[in-house]
Formats: structure tokens, sequence, C-alpha cells
């Protein structure tokens, strides 16, 4: 394995950056569209349970599906990249806008109330108070959607694009073990990390939480 | 002064939960709700800072409606506590009290300093002030709300059961700090409470909502106490009316006898007990001095073995007695 990766480093760098980048530009859309969405669904609570079901079946639709099918949506090769974008994007939205809505929710009202009754105005009570206090429920979703995308990029390989998942299907073609194993070893190595820096992004900005061992 | 003109509260789906009410609160005084659970209480506060609007009536503060006013403006110059505080998890002690300075344009390094004035204000120590709300007990947790209620100086608090989280040896002590804090600022308070002996100890006015929201009486504790306008008030105000209207004297004047040989003391002239046999002391159940209430002097008058109150100087040397037929006949001649 060693000198597989020796002889292949640009190959599998070339590959880890493809992957990384296909991950996480999703979760950064994901994320931005998300947030916006989650809102309408607390601030109109009809919104809400249809905001769940629509999440739910986008979320159920399979990976390699979608890889397929958007290309004949929006006009693009089926090679393309963006295609792994813009699927991945839609699965962070379906989870994330439902964690936002779940995560503003789940405020309790004694101070959402008491801000407001200090003169808040809605938006800014919003962004200091409700959003602030959601964080670590938004961040818990942040993370999965990470590791979930991480792990469909190398979905993508199916079709063509797909980070690390290009060792794999190159290692099947040829009957070669090693350039598998680097594959797998990278990714899982890749989501453990992301999963640990969005953990301690979240202590580092989330510190009340430690204390709140205990009570509701 | 707080104005309420003929307000009117119907909920959509629910009954009236306050109905025709008409009442001043006066400035620089404390005007405590109080009633049954459900009787109204929360939603005249409310209406007060615009939390919630009147279905009909008004609600001024100075002579304007409220109704008019900008909601937020208006609320940035009404101090609001509750029960459990509702302080904001996600900030410091010290930045939960400076929320509603920063909110008027302060700089947070401003807010900041002055937050930590009013934490000593109300009796938190400065390390208090780096801690998260969940780091706190429910009693600092409530010294917190007061704080930050206080942080912007309004000339309006409203308190909405504000001490009823907290166990009775806490909330004693609330209640002296509250005094205390009161006596300094003067703030117009209007608080509600469902417990009768908290707005007699605390309200310079007390209204009494009964069921359906109605106002039952309006009146100073005393007048509450010896002249409760119908059944409703008597009952609520307790049958034990009479020895609770001994919690507005003092034993200052309350004359006392020398200290007899069957109360033992130690060496300082402590009280130690009764001897009420050769080998037989019992403990005198505590002692007053004569900043006490009446109250209390009756209740250790019925709590002592012997039937007698033992009073103690500010050393707690045992230097005067008062046996219950003379607090009897002191009450009576007061009376007289
Ligand atoms: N948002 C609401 N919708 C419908 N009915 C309500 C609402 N809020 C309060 N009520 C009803 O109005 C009445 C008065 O409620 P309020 O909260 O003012 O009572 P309270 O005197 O503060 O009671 P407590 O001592 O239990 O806090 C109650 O019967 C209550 O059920
Ligand atoms: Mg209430």
């Amino acid at each position: 394995m060693i000198t597989y990766l020796s002889n292949n480093s640009e190959t599998v760098l070339a590959a880890l950056r493809q992957h990384i980048w296909l991950a996480l530009l999703p979760v950064l859309l994901g994320f931005a569209i998300a947030l916006p969405i989650g809102y309408l669904g607390v601030r109109f609570p009809r919104f809400y349970h249809p905001l769940v079901n629509v999440a739910g079946v986008l979320y159920s639709i399979p990976s390699l599906a979608l890889f397929v099918f958007l290309p004949v949506v929006l006009g693009t090769k089926i090679l393309s990249p963006i295609n792994i974008v813009v699927a991945l994007t839609i699965y962070t939205v379906a989870l994330l806008a439902r964690t936002v809505a779940d995560g503003l929710r789940s405020v309790d009202r004694l101070i959402t109330e008491s801000a407001t009754a200090m003169g808040y105005r809605r938006f800014r009570r919003l962004i200091d108070v409700e959003l602030p206090v959601a964080l670590p429920v938004i961040l818990a979703g942040l993370r999965v959607a990470t590791v979930a995308n991480i792990s469909l990029v190398s979905v993508g390989a199916l079709i063509g694009v797909g980070g690390l998942g290009q060792l794999f299907t190159r290692g099947f073609q040829l009957f070669y073990l090693e350039p598998i194993l680097v594959g797998v070893i990278l990714s899982v190595l890749l989501a453990g990390v992301a999963d640990l820096a969005i953990v301690l992004i979240q202590r580092a900005v989330t510190p009340w939480t430690r204390f709140q061992g205990g009570r509701a | 002064m707080i104005t309420f003109d003929d307000v009117v509260k119907v909920y959509p789906g629910g009954g009236t939960a306050v109905d025709h009410v008409s009442l001043e609160v006066p400035t620089g005084k404390t005007t405590v709700f109080v009633g049954p659970s459900g009787c109204g209480k929360t939603t005249s506060l409310r209406m007060i800072n615009r939390m919630i609007s009147p279905t009909s009536g008004r609600v001024l503060i100075d002579g304007e409606d409220v109704a008019g006013q900008d909601e937020a403006l208006l609320r940035r110059g009404i101090g609001y506590v509750i029960q459990h505080a509702g302080l904001f998890p996600h900030r410091t002690v010290l930045d939960n009290v400076a929320t509603v300075p920063v909110l008027l344009g302060k700089t947070r390094r401003e807010a900041r300093a002055a937050a930590l004035g009013l934490l000593e204000r109300v009796g938190l120590a400065p390390e208090f002030a780096q801690r998260y709300p969940a780091q706190l007990s429910g009693g600092q947790q409530q010294r917190v709300g007061v704080a930050r209620a206080l942080a912007a100086d309004p000339p309006i608090m409203l308190m909405d059961e504000p001490f009823s989280a907290v166990d009775p040896v806490v909330r004693e002590g609330l209640h002296r700090e509250f005094l205390r804090l009161q006596k300094d600022l003067g703030k117009t308070i209007a608080m509600v409470t469902h417990d009768i002996d908290e707005a007699i100890k605390l309200g310079d006015l007390v209204v009494i909502f009964r069921q359906g929201g109605i106002v039952a009486q309006i009146g100073t504790p005393q007048e509450l106490l010896s002249d409760p306008a119908d059944e409703f008030v008597a009952e609520f105000v307790g049958r034990d009316r009479g020895l609770r209207s001994l919690s507005f004297d003092t034993a200052a004047e309350l004359p006392v006898k020398p200290v007899p040989a069957e109360l033992v003391v130690d060496e300082a002239g402590r009280p130690l007990g009764w001897r009420t046999g050769a080998d037989d002391v019992r403990p005198t159940g505590g002692t007053f001095t004569s900043a006490d209430t009446l109250r209390l002097v009756a209740d250790l008058a019925i709590l002592s073995p012997v039937g007698i109150a033992v009073r103690v100087d500010a050393d707690g040397k045992a230097d005067g007695i008062t046996p219950h037929h003379d607090l009897a006949d002191y009450l009576a001649a007061r009376r007289g």
C-alpha cells in the first residue's frame, strides 16, 4: 500500500481534494439555503408539516438516481461535477431545513418571550437569541449532513465523478486491492476529521452547553 | 402612574380573562396583583408592556395610551422579571444583565461595566459575572433576572411571580432584598403573585382578583386585612388575618418585664431555656429583638413551653420577657 501511495501520490491527492470540495461545498450551500427555509417553517407553523414531508421525500431519493436524473433537468453533462454538488445540496437542504426548524422550535418559549419583553424586535431576536440557543441542535444536524455527504460523494464515482470513489472503481476494474483500501481509509479518515472539526467548532461557539448536564 | 381604563381581555376560543378592570398603579410604589390561578393576573400585567393587547379599554402610562407606542421602544423602558428568570442560556451572567443597555445602543464594554455594579446591587459576588445561567442556583438566577430588568434603569418594573420558583428560605432572603432595593430605587412596580402573604409583605397596594378576571378589592395590605370588602376577600386573605395584621408593627414599644430566675442563661447572658423542674430545662423556642414584628412575638409566646416570649439585645443577651397575657393587654390597649 505504501508503494501504491508513493507511486500514485498525485492521483490520490487530486482525488482527495476533489472529494473534499464536492462534499463540503454542498454543505455550505445547503446550510445557507436551509436557514431561511427552516425559519419559515417556524415563523409560519402551517409550513412546518409540509416542510417536514417534502424534506423526507427528497431525502429518500436514491443518490444514484439523482446523479443520473439531474443532468436531464439541469442540461449539464453527465460527467459534470455540478450534478454531484446540486444533488448533495438538495440532500443537505432536506436534512438541515428540518434541523433548523426543529432547533428553533426547541428554544424555550420563556426565553423568546423574555427577549420580546426586553424590547427585541423579531429579526434581531432571531439573530441574537434564537439562533444561538438553537445552535447545538443545528450543529448536530450539520455534522450528520457533512459525514453523509462525504460518503455520498464516493457514489458519484459510478457515473465518473467522485473524488476518492474513483479509486474504488479503478481498483475494481483492475482487480487491484490497494487503491480500494486507500480510498476507503482516506474517506473514513476524512469523515472522521470533518466530524471532529465540527465538534471542536461546536465546543468553541457554544461553551455554555457544557454546564447544562442534568437540566432541560 | 399606570392606569387601566375599563380594560377587557377575551381570548379567542377562551373565556373572559380580564373583565372591565379599572385601576391605578401609583408611581414609585409597589402594586401587587394577587388572586387564585387563572384569574387574569398575568394577562393584566402583560397588557402594560403590550405583550398582550386588550380587547377593549385602554392601558395608559403617565396618561399616554400604550397602544399608540412603538412596542420595542416601550418595552426597553419597562423592566420585566418572570418566574424562573427566563435568562439567556448562551450568555454569561454579565451579558444577560447588559442586554437592554446594548439594545438601547450602549457599547458592550459600557454595558458590561454597568452590569457589574448591578450584580453587586442584587447581592451577587463579582465572580458570578462570567458564569452561565446553568451554573447558578434558582435563587441566584432570579437575582440575575432582577439585575437584568434593572439594567437600563427603567422607571417601571413588571414582575410575574418573581419569587415563586425558589424555596421558602431563599424567598425570604429575596424578599428582604427586594424591599431594601425598592426603598433605594422607588420604581413603579406591578407585581403578580398567587401568595397573599407575599402580596401583603411586599405591596404598598394590593389588588385582589377573583375568578373571571374581576377585581374584588383594591387597598393597602392593612385595609385588606382589617376591612375585607366581602366574603371572598376575607376568605382569600385568610382566617388568621388578625394575627397577620400584627406583621405591620414592631415590638419597639412593647413593654417587657425583667428577666426572671427561671430563665437559664449562659455566661454571656444568652438564654438557654426555661427551668420547668429541678432537672428539667426546656428550649425557649426562639427570641425577638425590638426590631422584630409583633407577629413574631405572638408566635414565640404561643410556642414557648411557659407562654412567655424572650427579648434579647443586639448581642443576644436576654434583656426582657413578655408573657402572652401582657401581649394581649398591649394589643387591647392599642386598639382602645
Ligand atoms: N393565550 C391564551 N389563549 C387562551 N386563553 C388564555 C391564554 N392565556 C391565558 N388564557 C386564559 O385566560 C385566563 C387568565 O390567564 P392568566 O394567565 O392571566 O392567569 P393568571 O392569573 O396569571 O394565573 P396563574 O396564577 O395560574 O399564573 C385563564 O383562564 C387562562 O386559561
Ligand atoms: Mg400567571
